[in-house]
């Protein structure tokens, strides 16, 4: 007899999701100007949950006016009732969790496990951190009466769908600014539900509209002249088509693209709470992180017993049903990133590395990947340079402190960086000489709403959260008239 | 951490055949360690040279286990498994053998109105309560296991403590749970604790040459640091501990999830390098089934198959037995339970 | 005996590349003149091999510049402004005969490009402590946000001021420890090549600001393409230019400040400070 985990399923009963959803548009679910429409799918079964519309660029126009016209009041409100608008959806969002991490599972394919401890109470707890901010933004060190930019357009990723909502929604909205969000096109339900949340808070029609759509949506938004501001989140490639789109004009923008960290592991670290690090940094989200430890340096002389022990933490690693309470990696999110993946790591293979997995059995539908493990892994590999998105870990070793700091910043990227030593002093040193903009020391993928989060480098410009987060939908009254 | 000792010893591990911590085997392997406790300088360098334990890190990993949702057939596998690893205790300055002798009776039925319910492991008493015990529970198969050294705070001198030993197990007691000396441990003389549980391991030598099993107590809750605990481990499991065990149930912070994994994973890893399989026992604090089961999820998914046994995990617990009956009969009938419906011994 | 007027020696104007003083490497140059057309000096005509050079040379002086104490860089930045101080009449001349002012208006802003320099030197220590912080976090965590300098910055200096208005761009960049290549103003250089003269013989190290002298669109195109330069101030680029540098920028996500109309004699604020600044955020668990 084993001691074998029966199957725990979170009950789908909590979440109502309709046959058919249109876009948001001024306080109101409407039709796509051209009657488009495109399904949605849950990943780790392929079945459709829902059909959403297709905004194209007259839907883009018309959420852009709406969202021009409830600029002028929603400005204008005291950042104390902005305040409690925003309270009013943190607390919402809140009551809603459970039904609201249910659904996030199934459109995206994450463990109900992440969606439930991780998600949703950061999505709370962001709103109710930009709630603060409302009505004390003359201290946030933007000069004395900061105004709004206008009508912020906002483009989020399919990873965390609920969670960059609310990244993008609450700051804009604290400050000010109305909203035209685009959800990505394969995780379009959560936004749709936060309008409901919109509705049930009483939040003024055009404040938040939510156009679904693919990308030539996002594009449309991002070029429409009718924006002050964007917002973009995802990736690179597609965070540089947007900078050339803004060239020029007067439109504020704030990028956070994609990463290639570096996991950093010496021979005095704690080595049991590293190996959770090191899990917990590539396989958090199946790996769906733009912030993911990717790379994994450990010194020479602990290399063998730290994989060794990876190697065994990994094979008790659950991959299974995103609804399980005990699935602890879910399903890719789509077939397209499913193909990027094996892709990337087929060129891993044929580049030389070696490739591990543990045993495990993967469902026949849907998109699944196995925790993957990459040793004598180079610089030169593509898998230690480009972006894999997926649960797939490259291992590369080093000797000396100046050797990982050289290795961890050979990288156009720069959007975080793990460092795990007992050694005060050392780890100060390392994180002073890492070129990224989250460092995280003995731990790895914290975030939290207080802590600025975003990159160096091609990892994008501007920063998430905290009073840091602010400056985004700000335009601060420099006597210069610069920025 | 061990795997570099794993490399360092490794003539020892290339085969690491599993010897039990009680077994003849042991000592050799223990042998081969001798240089680490050769003396108080080279036992200190060993344990000052383990890897340090990140708090945040531990205590975060066990809150995840914790999170396991354990339903339906595991649930049922999990509450027999706890049922059968319980050290039933009752370790009161009122113990009477009239109170003993009720507990040994709830050990060998604790459900009396379900013979398929598994008995406990061991009923654990003091010294003076072993001889009682042993004839309540007859040919029971339960252990007894006894509490020795001066418990619960270790402080008398060696001789009254390996006397104390000695009289259990002469009185029939099959296991000890010794208290190590935490001030002698707090102050650094490590090489003292470390005779000390040597010393006693002795004395649990039968004239036949058997020996009863001894578990060592360690207090954690007095010993504060997880860097302690890990340590602590180490040192005992190198003088020669069958089974090593969190905390007396008398003082403030008895075992809590972190510190449990944290022996697990150094009972693991003494496994990866010695081979030798050392037993865990968490004891105090634990009243729920729904704990229990985050107990046997870490052991599960620390050490694995071969420690879900009540060979190799024990709960120190009284009152844990009656929330698993109470949760056995939800589960065989589907409606809850109340405590009138589960004896009150 | 006859008088002869004495005839005085003309400055060879050149680049600042690395702490060096070099031609350009096309061997070109184009004719300086003052607001009414007289000529003032040749000055070195760069090329995108002399604004390649002044990257590399950015790059080199950035782990040292950026990696020396807060109060290091505001112990040299003064000293720079010192050094002006001394050669104050000498800028003045250069500044009036640049942009055609009266002695008393080239003073004033010769006064003030001083004053911003010192003015800015003073932020050196205190930056980051205005634009970081500790972050209250809901855990055991210590987290700690500090600004970094950006790196590599491109600056395309205003036009219209080619003093203060130089100085007010360059000083923001580098008192936070990022190194600048600058396009000195395409009409009047002068001002920008002396004040290399300057930042030679305080203890500025080489290659922190390297100054280059052209045609602002030749010279500005190749830096903002360049995949080495994290930073682009589009302060002296038109509407056209800048839009067509912004786009090249986007290639490596350079960080672009786009063009703005800017009153140089006006309290500069900090936003121009914090536009060349990383924030980076440090996690540390709290835990015995």
């Amino acid at each position: 007899m084993t001691f074998d985990y029966a199957p725990a399923p979170e009950s789908r009963a909590v979440v109502d999701i309709a046959p058919s959803y249109g876009l948001f548009v001024d306080g109101e679910f409407v039709p796509a100007h051209d009657g488009k429409v495109f399904k949605t799918v849950s990943p780790s079964s392929e079945e459709v949950l829902s059909e959403v519309a297709q905004a194209s660029a007259e839907d883009v126009d018309r959420a852009v006016k709406a969202a021009r016209k409830a600029f002028e009041k929603w400005s204008a409100l005291p950042g104390a009732e902005r305040a409690k608008y925003l309270f009013r959806i943190a607390r919402l969002v809140q009551e809603r969790s459970r039904e609201l991490a249910v659904l996030e599972s199934l459109d995206n394919g994450k463990p109900i496990r992440e969606s439930r401890d991780a998600d949703l109470p950061l999505v709370a707890a962001h709103f109710f951190y930009y709630a603060g901010w409302a009505d004390k933004l003359d201290h946030a060190g933007y000069g004395h009466n900061p105004r709004p930019l206008g009508v912020a357009g906002q483009v989020i990723p399919w990873n965390f769908p609920l969670l960059m909502l609310a990244w993008k929604i609450a700051p804009a909205l604290a400050t000010g600014n109305t909203v035209v969000l685009k959800p990505a096109e394969t995780t379009p339900l959560s936004a749709l539900f936060f309008a409901d949340i919109c509705r049930q808070a009483g939040l003024p029609k055009g404040v938040v509209n939510i156009l679904t759509g693919d990308g030539s949506t996002g594009a449309a938004l991002v070029a429409h002249p009718g924006v002050d501001k964007v917002a973009f989140t995802g990736s690179t490639e597609v965070g540089k088509a947007i900078a050339r789109t803004v060239a020029g004009s007067d439109k504020k923008v704030t990028l956070e693209l994609g990463g290639k960290a570096a996991n950093i592991v010496f021979d005095d670290a704690p080595l049991d709470q590293a190996v959770e690090g090191i899990v917990n940094g590539i396989f958090f989200n199946q790996g769906q992180v733009c912030c993911a430890g990717s790379r994994l340096l450990v010194q020479e002389s602990v290399a063998e017993e730290l994989l060794d022990a990876l190697k065994r933490r990994m094979r008790t690693l659950r991959v299974g049903d995103p609804l399980d309470k005990n699935t602890d990696i879910g399903a890719i999110n789509s077939a397209e990133q499913l193909a990027r993946i094996t892709a990337l790591a087929e060129a891993g293979e044929a580049e030389g590395a070696e490739r591990w997995s543990p045993s495990c059995e993967l469902p026949s539908a849907g998109y699944w990947f196995a925790p993957t493990l990459f040793t004598g892994v180079t610089q030169a590999h593509r898998i230690a340079r480009e972006e894999i998105f997926g649960p797939v870990l490259s291992v590369l070793t080093f000797r000396t402190p100046a050797e990982a700091v050289e290795k961890a910043n050979n990288t156009p990227y720069g959007l975080s960086a793990g460092i795990w030593t007992e050694k005060g002093s050392r780890m100060l040193w390392m994180a002073n000489k890492l070129r990224a903009g989250v460092i995280w020391s003995n731990t790895f993928n914290k975030f939290d709403p207080a802590s600025p989060f975003g990159g160096y480098q091609e990892s994008g410009f501007g920063r998430e959260g905290g009073r840091h987060g602010l400056e985004a939908y700000l335009a601060p009254s420099s006597p210069e008239g610069a920025r | 951490m061990t795997w570099r000792y794993a490399r360092r010893y490794a003539p020892l591990v290339t085969m690491p055949i599993t010897v039990p911590a009680y077994g003849k085997e042991a000592a050799g392997r223990l042998a081969s360690m001798a240089d680490v406790t050769a003396d108080d300088g080279a036992l200190r360098r060993f344990l000052h040279g383990l890897p340090g334990v990140d708090a945040v890190g531990l205590e975060a990993r066990a809150a995840t286990l914790g999170t396991r949702s354990i339903k339906t057939t595991a649930k049922a596998y999990a509450i027999d498994l706890a049922l059968s690893m319980i050290d039933l205790t009752t370790l009161e300055g009122a113990d009477t053998p009239g109170k003993v002798r009720a507990l040994c009776a709830k050990g060998i039925h604790p459900d009396p109105t379900d013979r398929g319910c598994p008995q406990v492991a061991a009923i654990c008493v003091y010294p003076d309560m072993v001889a009682t015990a042993k004839e309540a529970l007859g040919g029971s198969g339960i252990h007894v296991a006894s509490v020795a050294t001066a418990f619960p705070a270790g402080r008398a001198a060696l001789p009254v403590k390996l006397a104390d030993t000695r009289d259990a197990v002469a009185a029939g007691a099959d296991e000890i749970d010794m208290v190590i000396d935490r001030g002698a441990f707090l102050s650094g003389r490590y090489m003292d604790v470390f005779e000390e549980i040597k010393a006693v391991r002795e004395a649990c030598a039968r004239p036949d040459g058997s020996a009863a099993h001894l578990k060592v107590i360690f207090e954690t809750g007095e010993l504060q640091t997880y860097d302690n605990v890990r340590r602590v481990s180490w040192l005992a499991m190198l003088a020669g501990a069958d089974f090593i065990k969190t905390s007396t149930g008398k003082v403030a912070v008895n075992a809590t999830p972190p510190v449990t994994l944290l022996m697990l994973e150094a009972v693991r890893d003494f496994h990866a390098t010695t081979g030798v399989q050392v037993g865990v026992k968490p004891a105090g604090g634990i009243r729920t089934t729904k704990d229990a089961l985050k107990y046997l999820v870490m052991v599960n998914e620390t050490l694995g198959e071969p420690w879900l046994t009540a060979d190799w995990f024990r709960f120190g617990a009284s009152s844990l037995l009656n929330d698993l009956l109470m949760q056995r009969q939800k589960l065989s009938t589907g409606r809850y339970s109340g405590p009138d419906y589960v004896t009150v011994d | 005996m006859n008088t002869v007027d004495r005839l005085s020696v003309l400055k060879t104007y050149k680049l600042y590349v690395g702490g060096k003083f070099p031609r350009s490497e096309s061997g070109r140059v184009y004719e300086v003149t003052d607001s009414k057309g007289t000529w003032l000096a040749n000055a070195p005509l760069a090329s995108r091999k002399d604004a390649r050079d002044a990257v590399v040379a950015a790059r080199k002086a950035f782990g040292g510049w950026s990696g020396a104490t807060a109060y290091n860089r505001g112990q040299i930045l003064y000293r720079v402004a010192e050094m002006l101080e001394g050669r104050r009449d000498q800028f003045v001349a250069e500044v009036a005969a640049a942009e055609g002012l009266s002695k008393a208006k080239a003073t004033a802003q010769v006064d003030a490009a001083v004053d911003r320099w010192v003015w800015y030197a003073g932020w050196s220590d205190k930056v980051a402590q205005i634009a970081g912080g500790a972050n209250p976090v809901a855990g055991p965590y210590f987290n700690l946000s500090a600004p970094e300098p950006t790196g590599v910055v491109a600056v395309v200096a205003p036009q219209d001021s080619s003093f203060l208005g130089l100085v007010s761009v360059i000083a923001p960049a580098v008192v936070t420890g990022n190194t600048v290549v600058v396009v000195a103003a395409e009409g009047a250089p002068l001002p920008a090549l002396s004040l290399a003269e300057v930042l030679a013989t305080s203890d500025l190290p080489g290659g922190v600001v390297n100054i280059l002298s052209g045609r602002t669109a030749e010279i500005a195109a190749p830096l903002a393409a360049h995949q080495d330069v994290n930073a682009l101030d589009l302060a002296g680029a038109g509407e056209e230019l800048a839009k067509e540098l912004e786009v090249a920028a986007a290639d490596n996500l350079k960080r672009v400040l786009r063009p703005a109309p800017v009153n140089w004699s006006a309290d500069p604020g900090t936003g121009r400070l914090m536009s060349f600044l990383e924030t980076k955020t440090v996690w540390h668990p709290m835990g015995v």
